[in-house]
């Protein structure tokens, strides 16, 4: 069985554990239950001479135990796995970012370092991974059947993908959300190399996308209103990201990756407060890759500069 | 000998009756049409999966036929079938009744549903729809060319349907029980029908309206839905799953009242726990609403909606286990006949308690996030809706044939029909969870080599042609005097 489902990542053995212990529970529940009906069936059968006195007609205590007994082990299962989808939704902080763009029919990838390919994805064993992923059209959802994880894709807003690869290969990728006429050919491969390979293939002569999000910046007018000295007021970009913003209508939202582009795309939509809602929309003039690199270069500057 | 089927004999006596037996035969004969044409629907998609490339057709065709055939087989096969055709049927001689409180309702309520067939088929003829019968959005509103507006009067129409005959039921066992027959000594199959019915009635509306905002984005595009039009796709997956889980539940209780009397009547011997069989399908009719949430596992919704929804799907299970310890025990120290309806019931109860088990693979949160959206859950809802619901009509069609027609089918073929179906239910659908825990994706017109050797496509033919071969051989059966036990003293009444 392994030959078709390799445990590649780390949570994939922990969640195939999980599956045994479910699968045990409901063989012993299947066997109980067709053991009595086998037994009923064959003694009591039409014709069998056997003592039909007294049958049990109600027998709450007999209730009370197939109540409770069930509910006990639905309960131990429920604590099991919401503790391990806890963990799998975990980020580790040093964990490698790569952008995922999913479209009709195929994924759209780009590293940090600025390196990009479509429908493969390359990446380092034991190394945590972070996949930032949205979808240029409709719903698709990224699923790595060897990692045991999987995400739905959407539009409009990111979603991620926490895991650890664990042992170098190729698998496949899929697309779970059905999204059209080629749902079933948007399929791909996800390569894990040992770190150092992985180091080289990645590296290249395109510049990284921190580098591409500040030429954006500069090239798109962000920086004429964005800068302190700056006649017309905007809001300062610097120490930023991860803090609270007060909004005019008294609203607080987090400074994180969807509020940045929520706010280079529809500007309008939650204005801090003390500025006008004066900032032209980016909708139509970025892509969904450049507006990552924006975020990107934006989240970099806030951090980097940080008290 | 005059019956309900013969007194008059004109169409129009059949087309325009408010005699509810004759409206359940018309359900009969309009679900059975639609039972056909989803499972050559069905039949053709696993032809084409035979193997791992494109054969018989084009990938849009494939995707219009698995919404067909999703489509069709739940709104216009199992959520009819049991209460339609056998609780039209059978509720008002069960309480002891001449009529359902609101008999033109219930004739309104099969022409609300021919008319909702109407656009489907209107649907279907012009070219399908390809979004699959979960609609989900954006797909469904901004993307796709398919006629999605037709279809979506189709379902919004025969909805109307549901609630009229859910209304008509309610009312009915409330207020025209003849003397004696209390609450407490209901049939257990009326008690499925209530618990079935107050789902009908409070669920259904919601899909309406859903259906009202898609058709609202998709004409006049309103952004409720489509982000890049301001709205959340998110949403519609709530307002979907807020009705369409309940409907799992709308789908499968009736099925487990009809299994309830089945047993109790061939083990011949009064149910065991009765208030407890009863009391489930209630519990399982109030927690089905929810539960939605186990949809979504990976959808995006936040931790913790994911961990409520997660316990309270464990809990949902508790309930459906209460009834097949019960049926279980209903066995002990009974004088077992296995007619054929029995071995459906005893078919429904294998498959039922496999279908159930798998559910709690897909309720724990971590290995659902692995098996969503793969052939696990595919089997899975097959081994409820077909294992379960199916074989259930399927017993309550041999159970109650007599009494509906006066005649009586050949035994040992109907036996034989039994335990091909079992057999070849198991065959198509088993390998199917393996198939999906190695990852294979639902609604894949091609898939990876390694996938072929599980999916054959003949295993599912098999098992259809043999439900079709069922039907009809019944349609022929001889005109014999009903000799089953216990069927005989009410057939001289059923004429009326």
């Amino acid at each position: 069985m392994n030959d078709f489902l390799p445990q590649a990542s780390e949570i994939a053995s922990k969640v195939d554990a999980l599956a045994f212990a479910l699968l045990v529970v409901s063989l012993l529940f299947s066997l109980a239950i067709g053991a009595f009906l086998i037994f009923f069936l064959v003694r009591y059968r039409e014709g069998s001479d056997v003592d039909r006195t007294n049958p049990l007609i109600d027998r709450p205590s007999l209730e009370v135990v197939w109540i409770v007994v069930p509910t006990l082990i639905a309960g131990g299962l429920f604590f099991w796995s919401a503790d391990l989808y806890t963990e799998m939704l975990d980020t580790e902080e040093q964990a490698v970012e790569i952008f995922v763009l999913g479209k009709q029919w195929m994924w759209k990838v780009q590293h940090p370092s600025g390196k990009r390919e479509i429908n493969h994805l390359h990446l380092p064993a034991d190394t945590p991974v972070r996949l930032t992923m949205i979808s240029e059209d409709v719903i698709h959802s990224f699923f790595l059947p060897a990692f045991r994880v999987k995400r739905d894709v959407l539009p409009g807003r990111y979603h991620y993908l926490d895991f650890r690869p664990t042992k170098p290969g190729d698998y496949h990728i899929f697309c779970a959300e059905y999204c059209g006429s080629e749902h079933s050919q948007m399929r791909g491969t996800v390569t894990v190399m040992p770190p150092s390979e992985y180091e080289e293939w990645v590296s290249n002569s395109e510049a990284p996308s921190v580098a591409r999000g500040e030429t954006l910046f500069n090239t798109h007018g962000c920086r004429s209103c964005h800068r302190p000295d700056s006649p017309t007021p905007a809001p300062s970009l610097e120490y930023l990201f991860g803090k609270d913003v007060t909004l005019e209508d008294g609203r607080t939202v987090s400074v994180d990756e969807n509020y940045l582009r929520e706010s280079i795309l529809l500007p309008n939509e939650k204005v801090v407060a003390g500025f006008e809602p004066i900032m032209p929309t980016y909708q139509g003039t970025l892509t969904e890759e450049e507006v990552h690199s924006l975020v990107l270069y934006l989240k970099e500057r806030g951090k980097a500069a940080g008290p | 000998m005059k019956s309900y089927l013969n007194k008059e004999t004109t169409l129009a006596s059949w087309l325009f009756t408010t005699d509810h037996k004759r409206i359940g035969v018309l359900y009969l004969l309009s679900i059975t049409f639609f039972f056909v044409l989803g499972g050559v629907a069905a039949t053709l998609m696993r032809l084409e999966l035979s193997t791992p490339t494109p054969e018989l057709m084009i990938a849009d065709n494939y995707n219009k036929l698995f919404t067909l055939h999703g489509t069709i087989m739940v709104w216009f096969f199992l959520i009819p079938s049991i209460p339609n055709v056998f609780g039209n049927f059978l509720l008002p001689l069960m309480l002891g009744t001449k009529e359902l409180a609101f008999p033109k309702l219930n004739l309104l309520s099969w022409w609300v549903y021919m008319g909702g067939a109407f656009f489907t088929l209107w649907a279907i003829v012009s070219g399908g729809v390809d979004t699959g019968w979960t609609f989900y959005t954006p797909y469904s509103t901004t993307y796709t060319n398919s006629h999605v507006i037709l279809m979506a009067a189709g379902i919004f129409v025969v909805g109307f349907s549901s609630v009229f005959t859910g209304i008509n039921f309610i009312v009915t066992i409330h207020s025209m029980r003849t003397p004696g027959m209390t609450w407490g000594r209901l049939p257990l199959f009326v008690w499925s029908l209530y618990a079935t019915s107050l789902i009908l009635v409070l669920a259904t509306p919601v899909l309406t309206i859903t259906l009202l905002l898609v058709a609202l984005e998709r004409l006049a595009g309103f952004g409720i839905f489509d982000p890049s039009l301001g709205g959340d796709p998110l949403l519609f997956q709530h307002l979907f799953w807020f009705y369409s889980h309940p409907a799992v539940y709308i789908m499968i209780l009736p099925g487990m009242g009809v299994v309830s009397e089945l047993i109790t009547c061939f083990a011949r011997r009064p149910p065991f726990g009765y208030k407890f069989i009863a009391g489930s399908s209630l519990a399982i009719a109030l927690l089905g609403f929810f539960v939605w949430g186990h949809h979504m596992f990976v959808s995006g919704q936040s931790l913790y909606a994911g961990l409520i929804f997660s316990f309270l799907s464990f809990l949902v299970a508790v309930p459906s286990a209460i009834k097949v310890f019960n049926w279980t025990a209903t066995l002990h120290k009974g004088r077992i006949r296995f007619s054929s309806p029995m071995l459906y019931a005893l078919g429904f109860i294998g498959l039922f308690t496999i279908g159930g088990l798998t559910g709690l693979f897909l309720a724990a949160l971590a290995v659902d996030v692995h098996l969503t959206d793969t052939y696990f859950v595919v089997a899975h809802f097959h081994y409820i809706m077909v294992g379960g619901m199916v074989m259930a009509y399927m017993g309550a069609l041999h159970f109650w044939w007599p009494k509906m027609t006066g005649r009586l089918y050949y035994e040992p073929l109907a036996k034989l029909s039994a335990l091909t179906i079992f057999a070849g239910f198991n065959l198509t659908f088993f390998p199917q969870f393996i198939l999906g825990y190695l990852g294979m994706p639902r609604r894949y017109h091609t898939y990876p080599e390694e996938f072929q050797y599980l999916g054959s496509g003949l295993l599912a033919s098999l098992a259809l042609s043999h439900l079709v071969a069922v039907e009809g051989r019944k349609v022929r059966g001889e005109s014999v005097a009903c000799r089953r036990t216990g069927v005989e003293d009410h057939l001289s009444t059923a004429g009326g």
